[in-house]
């Protein structure tokens, strides 16, 4: 309520503001000397200065004297329209009321239209420092101005990149795990963090960004299993077909049954070799031959910490975020193959079938990506 | 609840400039006091419930109060204090607050230096002033509201344009509108003219010092805006002819003929309806500006189109007040008194010439600024009238004018004699030749015209300074020199700096244009690079953490002659909220006003590329426009502007009221 209080104080000056002149009566209605006349007496006075100073010589000074004095008189003779009267006091009085009403009423229903009373400040210290501040956005913020006092602090950014991979900030991820590795060195932990940042960040594609940081993992841990996944994952990706059969074959030779990631790697094998060996794969299990098993790879260690409801919707972002991309800023044939299949593998046939008409206007002009989108409508 | 108080003041605002429009003409029109005297109060309100409105959205910024959408798009609770301030106009809404904040002070001004007006010329003036608040108030509040509101608030802001996180846009928008906005006074003035049917010498009395104000800070916006983009956008130029900056000079050229033609009319009583012209087109320019820069009109046509809420606005506003109140002027300015006519070779014949040359050149920038856009609109085809096509209009329209400029104030008033200025003024052309010969024969083989250029400035410069010689008698009668000197009213000082200003501007223009050296090179840490005199070494590229954006910093060694003379680091920076990239040039100055100019750009095959440039002269070009910003201030500090008119005597303010009853 209180801010209505100060609300009704504002208003009250407004209309004091108003009303003043209008009931002091007519001081007012004091006359200024006629701004012409005035003008040309200080004219006069200037040039009556100037010559004594020397700055005109006498002729000019009478030349000048004698023009400004003719429109003097000819300003004289014009004469002055009639000061203005005090003005009537009805018109006042009822001026005054005018604006006793309508100034509150104008302001106050203008606000409420476009103002919101109810909702109280909300500088950024309160609330931190509030209820507020133990939300994870909060945490992030607090852990982000930390680290831009303390931007050598590596444990901090150790800290905040997994909460960056959990909120979907792929890109800041990657960031906070480029920027611990710079000052802490590499490390198995580290670098893995950093590899499946870019991987997610891109979509699913292991590029060569993502392989250097799974290599340096590798150097960091010879004996580290998930960054070896990703690398065949992405031997698969760049078509090396037999390279990523011979790298999933180490793989399960070097582990026992008993490894919990044994079960994946067997299947990612017989999925490469059948790719090796030209076989078509069903579309259900790799959504595009040509990027296969990288989020496959993914899920290996996703499985562990995430729960089905959590990697649903972290493909499902992911998907959405490749849509938006390419809703705004268009795209290749590929990407636009990739979201239509993404799309029908989980089950959202229409907006599929959306995705292969929009790909269709985008790429009206290209009349080899027209043939492969009827290919990919066909195929449903 | 500080954040809404602000809206609500701002409400408040509104509704006193409602009043304010009403009032005090009603009281013009009905010959009442009682109304006119509403007039001044309410100018002061107004501008009290603007201030507050200000005030608070500076505070949700400073306290980084997201819940506020325009600090939540705009803010980062990272970023350095001076920017969360500027932060507050560097945006749509903030800026457009500011306008009107400044429109509202102008408004408060003119109430306050108004007191010795007459009382129907303040109250229509003040009326006018409050017809353009009003329909820019509607226009925060409706289109570009900086008090919108989100109703869960995010923790973190997205932060402002890295690119304007800089101290020279901090103060770049305010001096620009208090140009822009300034010239409402005289568009105010010359409405009011045309309301009440009567203008007077007095009238461009009061016109000229708040003309003459506006004109002081617009030169020091386009200059610093000049300045920032040279420093800051890393392309070595200084003025690109883009549309945003045309969107400047062409009030600036309408207001420099305004300024001149109201001499006319203060002096001779003559031009008075083309100064009224001029008054309503120079702001009128000004909206135009504020239309192209505001609308999105520039970025795209078609943008614009699909988001057409403000720019329909803006374009309303335009049209609104450019249309009334030309059609106003040709209704009205029949009935004005014209003035006497004069001989072509005099003071008068100078400042038309002046008029002339100014308005022309104008239009040539209009044309080429407006084409493009109306044939995008009208065609779909897409066309860039670049630098080519502004050297080929505007500059020839400039030569004559800058050759006249010295001549003009050597003229007297009414009838002047051309052949005994031309005595006057032989020396210094003399001088200006023997130096185009000089210039030549030391730059052989460079660009042709660059010595006529400097023979130019160098008759600008000394024929400003050699009038002022011949007035106060330097060389005639060294003795009473001083004294006359001191005598000399301030306004002829002030012209004279004025003139010296641009020439100082063609001296950097010209030299900068012809013989600037540029160096665009791969460079690895150890490499040494010749340029112009000097010897720069790249000794390591490292990399530093900034408070919101992280550095790529090239660290350069400059040697002359074996001696090391300055050490530059040009960087990089990233900024972490936007992912910006942003260009920090390093710049050297040497031998007073020429420059060394590095520029990073990207790291390629292990190298980094580099932008290098030597700029002979280039502090001119700003030092210049300071200079003629300095004449204008002293131009303004003459008291025979300063005081709008005597006091009124106690005798005549007793007697009056008593007749006026």
């Amino acid at each position: 309520m209180f801010i209505w209080a100060l609300f009704a104080g504002l208003t009250a000056v407004a209309v004091v503001i108003v009303l003043a002149p209008l009931v002091r009566g007519r001081r007012g209605a004091a006359a200024t000397e006629d701004g012409d006349l005035a003008v040309y007496r200080d004219q006069l006075s200037e040039l009556d200065r100037d010559r004594e100073a020397g700055l005109v010589p006498e002729a000019e000074a009478e030349a000048a004297r004698a023009e400004i004095s003719r429109r003097l008189l000819r300003a004289a003779r014009r004469g002055e329209p009639g000061e203005a009267a005090a003005g009537s006091n009805r018109l006042a009085r009822v001026v005054a009321v005018l604006a006793v009403v309508v100034i509150p009423v104008f302001s106050v229903g203008g606000y409420l239209m476009i103002g919101r009373p109810d909702l109280p400040d909300a500088p950024l210290a309160r609330r931190l420092a509030g209820a507020e501040g133990q939300s994870i956005e909060a945490l992030v913020a607090r852990v982000e101005a930390h680290l831009a006092a303390n931007p050598e602090d590596a444990r901090g950014w150790e800290v905040v990149a997994p909460v960056y991979m959990r909120l979907g900030r792929m890109d800041d991820a990657a960031k906070a795990w480029t920027t611990a590795i710079r000052i802490a060195g590499p490390s198995e932990r580290r670098n893995i963090g950093l590899g499946e940042a870019l991987v997610a960040a891109g979509d699913g594609a292991i590029g060569p960004e993502a392989q250097a940081a799974f290599r340096g993992a590798l150097a960091a841990e010879p004996k580290a299993v998930l960054p070896r996944m990703y690398l065949a994952a992405a031997l698969s990706q760049e078509g090396k077909k037999d390279e990523a059969v011979a790298a999933w074959k180490a793989l399960v030779a070097s582990g026992t049954d008993a490894d919990p990631w044994m079960g994946v790697a067997r299947e990612e094998l017989a999925k490469a070799e059948a790719v090796a060996a030209g076989k078509a794969v069903t579309p259900l299990a790799t959504p595009e031959a040509a990027t296969p098993p990288g989020p496959t790879a993914a899920e290996v260690q996703a499985a562990g910490q995430m729960s089905a409801a959590d990697r649903s919707k972290m493909i499902g972002d992911m998907v959405a975020r490749l849509d938006e991309r390419l809703k705004s800023s268009g795209g290749t044939i590929e990407e636009w193959e990739r979201l239509v299949r993404a799309y029908r593998v989980m089950g959202r046939t229409a907006e599929a079938d959306d995705a292969i008409a929009r790909a269709r206007t985008a790429l009206a002009a290209d009349p080899a990506a027209t043939a492969r989108l009827d290919a990919l409508a066909a195929q449903k | 609840m500080i954040v809404e108080v602000g809206h609500y003041a701002l409400v408040l605002a509104l509704a006193l400039a409602l009043v304010q429009s009403v009032l005090p003409i009603w009281g013009v029109k009905a010959a009442d006091a009682r109304l006119m005297a509403v007039a001044r109060p309410v100018a002061w309100g107004q501008f009290g419930f603007v201030a507050i409105s200000f005030a608070a959205l500076t505070w949700a910024h400073v306290a980084s109060d997201f819940s506020v959408a325009n600090v939540f798009e705009n803010s980062h609770s990272q970023k350095p204090m001076i920017y969360k301030i500027s932060g507050v106009w560097g945006n749509h809404e903030g800026s457009m607050l500011l306008w009107v904040s400044i429109l509202a002070l102008f408004g408060a001004m003119v109430a306050w230096f108004g007191r010795n007006l007459p009382k129907t010329l303040l109250a229509a003036v003040l009326g006018v002033q409050a017809w353009v608040a009003v329909a820019f108030y509607l226009f925060v509040l409706l289109t570009s509201n900086p008090f919108a509101r989100i109703l869960r608030a995010p923790m973190e802001g997205r932060d402002l344009n890295p690119i304007l996180q800089d101290p020279g846009l901090a103060i770049h928008p305010p001096l620009l509108y208090l140009g822009y906005v300034g010239f409402s006074i005289a568009f105010s003035f010359a409405v009011a003219a045309l309301i009440e049917g009567r203008i007077d010498a007095a009238w461009a009395r009061w016109v000229r010092p708040w003309t003459l104000a506006a004109w002081v800070f617009l030169t020091l916006g386009i200059a610093m805006g000049s300045y920032w983009a040279y420093y800051e956008l890393g392309w070595g130029g200084w003025w690109f002819w883009d549309p945003v900056e045309n969107a400047s000079l062409m009030p600036w050229l309408a207001g420099t003929a305004l300024l001149h033609s109201s001499i006319v009319m203060e002096k001779r009583d003559a031009l008075k309806v083309w100064t009224i012209l001029l008054a309503i087109l120079t702001f009128s320019l000004s909206l135009l500006g504020t239309f192209l820069v505001r609308s999105g009109v520039l970025t795209s046509v078609h943008a614009f189109a699909t988001d057409p809420a403000r720019g329909v606005f803006i374009l309303g506003i335009l049209v609104l007040f450019v249309g009334g109140s030309l059609t106003l002027f040709a209704a009205r300015a029949g009935a004005l008194t014209k003035g006497g006519l004069f001989a072509p070779i005099s003071r008068e014949g100078a400042l038309v010439f002046n008029n002339l040359f100014l308005t022309a050149a104008c239009a040539a920038v209009f044309i080429g600024t407006l084409y493009p856009l109306l044939l995008e609109a009208t065609t779909g085809g897409k066309i860039s009238v670049g630098a080519p096509f502004f050297e080929m209009t505007f500059g020839p329209l400039m030569v004559p004018l800058l050759l006249v400029m010295p001549i003009g104030p050597f003229l007297a008033w009414k009838r002047g004699d051309l052949l005994a200025v031309a005595q006057r003024l032989a020396v210094v052309f003399v001088v200006a030749i023997l130096g185009t010969i000089a210039t030549w024969w030391a730059t052989r083989g460079g660009p042709i015209l660059a010595p006529f250029g400097i023979g130019l400035g160098l008759w600008l410069s000394l024929g400003a300074l050699a009038e002022i010689a011949f007035r106060i008698k330097l060389f005639s009668e060294p003795s009473v020199a001083f004294r006359r000197a001191v005598g000399l009213p301030r306004s002829a000082w002030g012209a004279m700096l004025g003139h010296l200003g641009v020439g100082l501007l063609i001296f950097g223009v010209v030299a900068e244009g012809a013989w600037k050296v540029e160096h665009v090179l791969v460079m690895k840490p150890g490499e040494t690079v010749q340029v112009a005199r000097f010897d720069l070494t790249l000794t390591e590229e490292k990399t530093i953490v900034g408070p919101n954006y992280d550095a790529t910093v090239a660290h350069f060694v400059v040697r002359e002659k074996g001696r090391e003379v300055a050490v530059l680091e040009p960087a990089k920076r990233n900024y972490r909220t936007r992912k910006m990239p942003t260009t920090e040039t390093a710049i050297a100055t040497f031998d007073g006003f020429s420059q060394l100019y590095l520029a990073m750009g990207e790291s390629q095959g292990g190298g980094v590329a580099m932008r290098i440039y030597w700029k002979p002269m280039v502090l001119l070009i700003w030092l210049g426009c300071l200079v003629m910003a300095i004449g204008g201030a002293v131009s303004l500090t003459d008291r025979r502007l300063r005081i709008g008119a005597p006091k009124p005597s106690r005798v005549a303010s007793a007697a009056l009221p008593a007749a006026a009853e």
